[in-house]
């Protein structure tokens, strides 16, 4: 086998291979998934000198470790976190050389969610529909990481990297999310939208690559009836008859029957990938633009 | 018709039955495919056709609305036909709520050619239009947890066959071979909306 791989030395609570996603197939109700927190995804593809299709590593809440196989560069991004190789301290958000055989450990996240790896040359699993994300909700892509696991690398490029630190945005400790009413806020009584925008909901720990759940005042509908399943986008913010707004991440259903009372403005969703459990959260009513 | 904004990109078009919706459909694949169309995805629904990537929704919302659309789909050129055998565990209970024989399930099923009207739950699921409404049935009042990849169910006015293993509440008439998605093949999905299909009663 080449060396131009990486083992998986511990794989975390959930790491996923992600890169920018397989739109452009929601017809056959394939979900976009891909990064959650993709200017993060996208920076750490920076810091090693990838191009922006080069799939990276998505930590959850707790990192994990890797052991390549080959000398490499790699960057941390995202959610903060104490960054090791072979116990000893490495830079965070900036781009750090991993000896062939030496571990690289992400550790827990300090504040926020998700941690980006980076590795040169990218993570090369098989491409399914043109990306290489895993899509927790209809399993397409390859598998959440498993200890013991062994992942491709390609090739680096030759290009050197012209940044070697980065700032980033830090985990939000109140998260806002601005939305755009409807389609479906008719569903909706006047006071129900008026606590969406105006109350302080809480992120919840049920939240997922799927959707962000929230808990908060319980929203009122006029229509009783069942929708029709219709199409769904990213950000949606979907009312199911007994829970909170759910807002929908990048591995959401492709239809869906539940009320959409607005849409979360695609700018503020990698904050929200972000958002622990237990962050106040306050939907903000915008104009179209 | 009705176009509904959805976020700042996109644009929800409603009309008034499922057959406007296929029309609507076969119509936005047609303007895109001939270039007068720049969305990133056409995703029609039982009522609804969704456009998202869209720069400019509102000057489509109103060039939608002012338009004529042909009333049928233009017509898929092939039926896909799925051999299936009608051996499933609620085909007695579809055949009590049509208040026919097993036997005449299958032989009305077999004898329908249906339209996939809208994709969505499993990539590779379609939604299978075509019987009479009186044919409608419920779900079952408990889903399954599992349901066996290549079962051939019917919920509401559809059809549908488990492209994979997964739960489901679908009434359960029989069981395909055909193998609904395949992310190796070209297409990976063997059906899409449009896509015309048969069940053909496997001997």
């Amino acid at each position: 086998m080449t060396d131009r791989a990486l083992s998986v030395v511990r794989a975390g609570a959930l790491t996923t291979v992600q890169d920018r996603g397989r739109p452009g197939h929601a017809h056959l109700g394939v979900p976009r998934s891909g990064a959650l927190d993709g200017p993060a995804a996208a920076l750490a593809n920076r810091l090693v000198g990838n191009g922006p299709d080069a799939a990276v590593l998505e930590t959850t809440l707790n990192g994990c470790a890797v052991r390549p196989r080959c000398t490499v560069t790699v960057a941390v991004t995202g959610a903060p976190c104490r960054v090791t190789v072979d116990d000893r301290p490495a830079a965070w958000a900036a781009p750090v050389r991993v000896p062939a055989g030496a571990v690289l450990a992400i550790g827990t996240a300090l504040s926020g969610v998700r941690s980006y790896v980076a590795v040169s040359g990218g993570l090369t699993v098989e491409p399914i529909l043109g990306s290489r994300s895993t899509d927790l909700l209809s399993g397409l892509g390859p598998t959440p990481l498993t200890d013991g696991a062994v992942l491709p690398l390609g090739t680096p490029s030759p290009l050197h990297t012209r940044v070697d630190t980065a700032p980033q945005p830090a985990p939000p400790a109140e998260l806002i999310l601005h939305v755009t009413l409807g389609p479906r806020d008719d569903w909706f009584t006047p006071e129900a939208v008026r606590l969406f925008t105006s109350r302080t909901f809480q992120v919840s720990s049920a939240s997922n690559r799927i959707g962000l759940r929230t808990q908060g005042p319980a929203l009122e509908r006029t229509h009783r009836g069942e929708l029709p399943s219709e199409g769904m986008v990213l950000g949606a913010v979907q009312v199911p008859p007994d829970g909170g707004p759910v807002v929908f991440l990048a591995d959401h259903p492709t239809t869906g029957g539940y009320p959409v009372i607005g849409v979360v403005r695609e700018a503020d969703l990698p904050a929200a990938a972000q958002a622990a459990p237990g962050t106040p959260l306050r939907f903000i009513g915008v104009r179209r633009r | 018709m009705r176009a509904l904004p959805v976020g700042d990109t996109a644009l929800l078009v409603e009309v008034s039955s499922g057959e406007e919706a296929q029309a609507l459909h076969a119509e936005l694949v047609r303007r895109r495919a001939e270039g007068s169309l720049s969305v990133r995805e056409i995703v029609p629904a039982a009522r609804t056709v969704l456009l998202d990537g869209l720069t400019d929704p509102a000057r489509l919302a109103a060039e939608l609305t002012a338009a004529e659309v042909p009333p049928a789909p233009p017509r898929a050129r092939d039926v896909i036909e799925l051999r299936v055998r009608y051996d499933g565990p609620d085909l007695a209970d579809v055949a009590a709520h049509w208040g026919v024989s097993p036997r005449e399930v299958a032989r009305v099923h077999a004898g329908t050619e249906f339209t996939v009207a809208f994709c969505g739950f499993a990539p590779g699921f379609g939604y299978l239009t075509g019987l009479p409404t009186r044919y409608d049935v419920p779900r079952r009042a408990t889903p399954r947890t599992a349901v066996p990849a290549g079962s051939v169910g019917l919920a509401g006015p559809y059809t549908g066959v488990y492209p994979r293993s997964s739960p489901g509440g679908w009434q359960l008439i029989g069981t395909t071979d055909a193998v609904l998605w395949d992310h190796a093949r070209v297409p990976a999905a063997l059906l899409s909306p449009g896509t015309r299909v048969r069940f053909v009663e496997a001997p």
